[in-house]
């Protein structure tokens, strides 16, 4: 009996440390952030353009489950992508693979810089040559037309 | 080069134009499937009437045969089931059935209901069979050949048309090889 | 009644645009004055009936009339107010017809602000102006009609995609149109100059502060858009390089290197050929656009409802308007001639050598937008081009337009000198290092990737300070720095502030990228979780309902160091209508961090997962975005224009180049 009121006197005190520090919301979050970070990178296959991550899809949740496991299993990056790219080819990707295929994909916008750099380089260089002689000749032949009285049309 | 120049512009425009034009007629989410030509996915799964009893795709080595991806939520699946079983009552091929995703009571109740075509259907519950075999929408059907490997995949509700032209025919070669 | 009124309308105005059209360019190659002089007129009446039917269709969903198809199709009873109205754009027939607004807008103002401009130019400019009115008009007649009828009427309409339910949503389309429909203002410039053979430097004053004003507009709604998706989907992200996405990016960047093209041509009569093709390519990019989005070729979460039919149609549009400008571009280009030499090493080859750095990325935007298309009409495979892509592209790209950005305005027009503009910039580019060594410290640790970010930055903006400080100094004595300060014309304040703003964005960005943070916990009520210094309590959900929707309100409270500092309330709301589920997350905004808070789904009686996201100087991507756009602004006002438009009709005496 004198343990009771001891019991309550407890109880009272303990109720206030009820609030406390959140737990992360996923089991593991180590583990989370990398199965969000490669989420990050790869196509909802029945959404309108969205990532694994995002998508509320079904099929999108079965495939992070999918990652999360096998990622807990030890596998690494590029064996979760190996085995969905197997499963559903590289539509499941945001980050093109390099292939022959994609190396246009891939150097092209480098190869568009450097091709626009040369080609101005190349008409810098010879406007500067090349100015002043046409403007002489154009010139000179308006300007005889002018003194002539004959309106250039 | 000097005259020419002013032509570039024009010339990729016309090329944009044309592949344009051949991407209207074109599905951006179609998704083709890597495993054409490459060996069925190993699975082992129950069946949906026999519970006790499994199946798996090595059971159907040396014959040619047709895997449907069904499910009794699925809404084309209805459009194409008189197809199937048009299909199985030709007895030109063996149809099976994976019923993904679903419950079941739901799928057994389904079947019976809209016909059977099927000579056995599995129970996929959580879908990591139809992952392992790129299923990402439902229906889809798949030809494997004698050899167990892939041949076919029609994505979305089979047609009359689609098993006319592409299915029969294939069948028909296969199991001639 | 009165969507059949809307119909007349649209009609009337098509006829009217058809006479606009021929008037002008027929008019100016007759040079029949009389028909030139009639285009003002049909421009305006164009205009009057397009209004007309734009508010027949406003009129059709504030009054929830639901024997129209569109209407039903996008809006509900129980809709507020404001978004009935912003219901009116939000499918893809009413954004035609808002397309269509904004051009006979536009070309309204070309009617009312062109009078020191020859009348032949004005007729060709109108024309052209009227013959894509036409093409449009065409195709929501015959393809996009807004104004069908349903019968029998619905008793209630399919609810507008709560997404849109947004203040976002009332601006963003409107400020995107206007950019995209005003860069066909510089297009028509360029056809009537490509026409005329007359291309020069007065060309090129006159069609400036027109493109400058539509490049602003654009600047806005491509801002809006990426301010709208960071509030509305609950993610936190701000730029996806969705298909939809680059559609407006990439008129904006050939727009960017347009804006700076006619400069030179406007001071220098150089690079000619160049800004015009560069004004085709603008327009063509806003076309190009308009495909993408309603045509279903490529896959995005903004596009349209999409049909086939549409897409031919205006594949068939952009063929004709494009296909025939760039054939008149083979025609007439080359009797352009080249206009003013310069060195090497020169203002016109530093500002040239900006147009390639924004001509290579909008081509590699295009390139990584179509790829995935072009594959798969080849035969090769299917593969997706996502942000990994572009932001591994784009960046790198990027960088050296930022070094020019601060070197281009301090070389001379027609000859640099190096060892000069070295000197003049040693203490930019040594604030530049300072900042970038310096500055992530202050953040908490120092990355490679930010110091490179706000060193670009950090140099944009010294190099800026800079150049305001050189035009006070070197001002002739006896003069004090405000009189010398009020001189600078404001074309020049504009620019600073242009550049100073994308100094702004590239930090917002860097900082963001580089020390964002976020924390995804459960929480019952009572529990804090700690997240960028500040302390985020969860005090519970309870149901709230709002006009059309129901939803569970969480209460967060904020402090930091014991302190509160704000009181945040994300939702989860499902929408009646279209029983849509949708995130709405609460946003505590601030000039150096965002606090976004997002409510996840509950797990249990009363423990919900939460999302607590640190953003830290994120809001200075859309402050920066606003500056560039008020820096365009205060260009396109500056004196010489106003000047110009005020002094009769210029007489003009050059030749035309031929």
């Amino acid at each position: 009996m004198p343990r009771l009121p001891a019991l309550l006197l407890f109880a009272f005190l303990a109720a206030p440390v009820a609030a406390k520090e959140a737990v992360p919301a996923a089991a593991d979050p180590v583990l989370e952030k990398r199965v969000i970070a490669l989420s990050e990178e790869l196509r909802c296959l029945v959404c309108q353009n969205q990532t694994l991550a995002e998508s509320n899809a079904p099929l999108a949740e079965d495939l992070r489950n999918q990652v999360r496991e096998k990622m807990r299993a030890g596998k690494s990056e590029r064996e979760v992508v190996e085995f969905l790219v197997e499963r559903y080819g590289d539509f499941v990707l945001y980050r093109p693979p390099l292939k022959a295929t994609t190396i246009l994909l891939w150097f092209g916008p480098f190869l568009l810089l450097a091709l626009g750099f040369a080609v101005l380089l190349r008409r810098v260089r010879r406007r500067r040559q090349g100015t002043d002689a046409e403007i002489n000749d154009a010139d000179r032949k308006r300007a005889a037309e002018l003194l002539a009285g004959s309106e250039p049309r | 080069m000097t005259m020419t120049r002013f032509a570039i512009p024009i010339a990729v425009f016309v090329a944009l134009l044309a592949l344009l034009g051949v991407g209207l007629k074109l599905d951006p989410r179609e998704v083709p499937s890597p495993l054409i030509g490459k060996p069925a996915p190993h699975f082992e799964l129950p069946q949906l009437h026999e519970t006790s009893k499994t199946f798996t795709e090595r059971d159907m080595r040396g014959k040619v045969w047709v895997l449907n991806v069904w499910a009794s939520w699925c809404v084309s699946c209805r459009e194409e089931h008189p197809v199937l079983l048009d299909l199985a009552a030709s007895g030109a091929v063996p149809v099976y059935g994976l019923n993904y995703k679903d419950r079941r009571e739901d799928g057994l109740k389904w079947l019976k209901g809209m016909g059977d075509p099927y000579k056995l259907s599995i129970f996929d519950f959580d879908g990591r069979v139809g992952i392992d075999y790129g299923v990402y929408g439902v229906p889809e059907t798949y030809v494997i050949d004698k050899a167990g490997v892939i041949r076919y995949k029609r994505i979305g509700p089979l047609t009359p048309q689609i098993v006319k032209e592409k299915v029969l025919p294939l069948v028909r070669d296969l199991e001639r090889a | 009644m009165i969507p059949e009124l809307g119909q007349l309308a649209l009609a009337l105005a098509l006829s009217l645009a058809l006479a606009q059209g021929l008037l002008g360019l027929v008019g100016a190659a007759r040079g029949d004055n009389v028909w030139m002089a009639a285009t003002r007129p049909a421009a305006r009446g164009q205009f009057v009936f397009v209004a007309i039917a734009f508010a027949c269709l406003t009129s059709s969903f504030v009054a929830n009339d639901f024997s129209v198809a569109y209407v039903v199709s996008n809006s509900n009873s129980a809709l507020p107010l404001q978004y009935r109205i912003a219901g009116v754009w939000g499918g893809h027939e009413g954004s035609m017809l808002l397309w269509v607004l904004m051009l006979s807008v536009w070309t309204l103002g070309v009617t009312l602000f062109s009078r020191h401009l020859p009348q032949e130019m004005v007729a060709r400019v109108l024309g052209v102006m009227g013959l894509v009115s036409v093409g449009f008009l065409l195709f929501i007649l015959f393809t996009s009609n807004p104004f069908l009828r349903l019968f029998p009427a619905a008793p209630d309409g399919r609810d507008l995609n709560p997404l849109l339910q947004d203040p976002g949503m009332v601006m963003h389309p409107p400020m995107l149109y206007m950019g995209y429909v005003g860069f066909s203002i510089a297009f028509a410039f360029a056809v009537a100059a490509l026409l005329s053979g007359r291309l020069d430097a007065a060309w090129a004053r006159w069609s400036r502060p027109w493109t400058t004003a539509a490049w602003c507009f654009l600047t806005v709604g491509i801002a809006l858009g990426s301010g709208w998706a960071y509030y509305e989907l609950g993610w936190g992200g701000w730029w996806f390089w969705d298909p939809v996405e680059n559609a407006s990016f990439m008129p904006w960047l050939i727009g960017t290197g347009l804006i700076h093209s006619l400069a030179v041509t406007e001071k220098r009569g150089a690079f000619r050929s160049w800004t015009v093709l560069l004004a085709i390519l603008a327009f063509a990019l806003s076309l190009l656009g308009t495909f993408l989005v309603r045509s279903g070729v490529l896959t995005s979460v903004h596009a349209f409802a999409t049909d086939p039919t549409r897409g031919i149609f205006i594949l068939a549009l952009l063929a004709l308007v494009i296909g025939g400008s760039l054939l008149l571009y083979v025609w007439r280009a080359p009797k352009i001639g080249l206009g003013g030499g310069f060195e090497p090493l020169s203002r016109e080859s530093f500002l040239l050598a900006n147009n390639v750095i924004f001509a290579a990325a909008a081509g590699s935007v295009l390139l990584g937008t179509l790829y995935p298309l072009a594959l798969d009409a080849s035969g090769l495979g299917k593969i997706s081009v996502g942000p990994p892509y572009f932001e591994t592209v784009f960046v790198p790209l990027m960088a050296p337009a930022l070094f020019l950005m601060g070197v281009g305005p301090l070389a001379r027009w027609k000859q640099a000198s190096l060892p000069d503009l070295v000197s003049r910039l040693r203490w930019a580019l040594a604030a530049a290092v300072l900042a970038a060594l310096a500055l992530p410290f202050a953040m908490g640790r120092w990355g490679a990737l930010v110091a490179m970010g706000l060193l670009l930055a950090a140099w944009v903006a010294a190099s800026g300070f800079m150049q305001l400080y050189e035009k006070v100094r070197n001002a002739a004595g006896g003069v004090s720095a405000w009189t010398r300060l009020r001189s600078v014309p404001r074309a020049t304040y504009g620019m600073l502030l242009a550049h100073f703003g994308v100094a702004v964005f590239v930090v917002g960005v860097t900082m963001v990228k580089g020390y964002e943070s976020e924390k995804d916990v459960r929480m019952e009520p009572g529990d804090t979780v700690e997240l960028g210094g500040y302390t985020f309590r969860f005090d519970g959900v309870r149901d709230v309902t709002g006009p059309n929707y129901v939803a569970g309100r969480a209460r967060i409270a904020v402090s930091r160091s014991g302190s509160p500092v704000t009181t945040l309330y994300p939702e989860k709301r499902i929408y009646r209508v279209q029983n849509m589920p949708m995130t709405e997350a609460a946003i505590d905004t601030g000039f150096t961090r965002d606090l976004y808070v997002s409510l996840g789904d509950a797990v249990s009686d009363s423990a919900w997962v939460v999302r607590v996201h640190h953003k830290p100087f994120i809001d200075w991507i859309w402050g920066g975005c606003l500056l560039m756009a008020l820096g365009g602004a205060l260009a396109a006002s500056d004196r010489r224009y106003r000047l110009a438009a005020r002094r009769p009709q210029e007489q003009y005496a050059a030749s035309p180049a031929r």
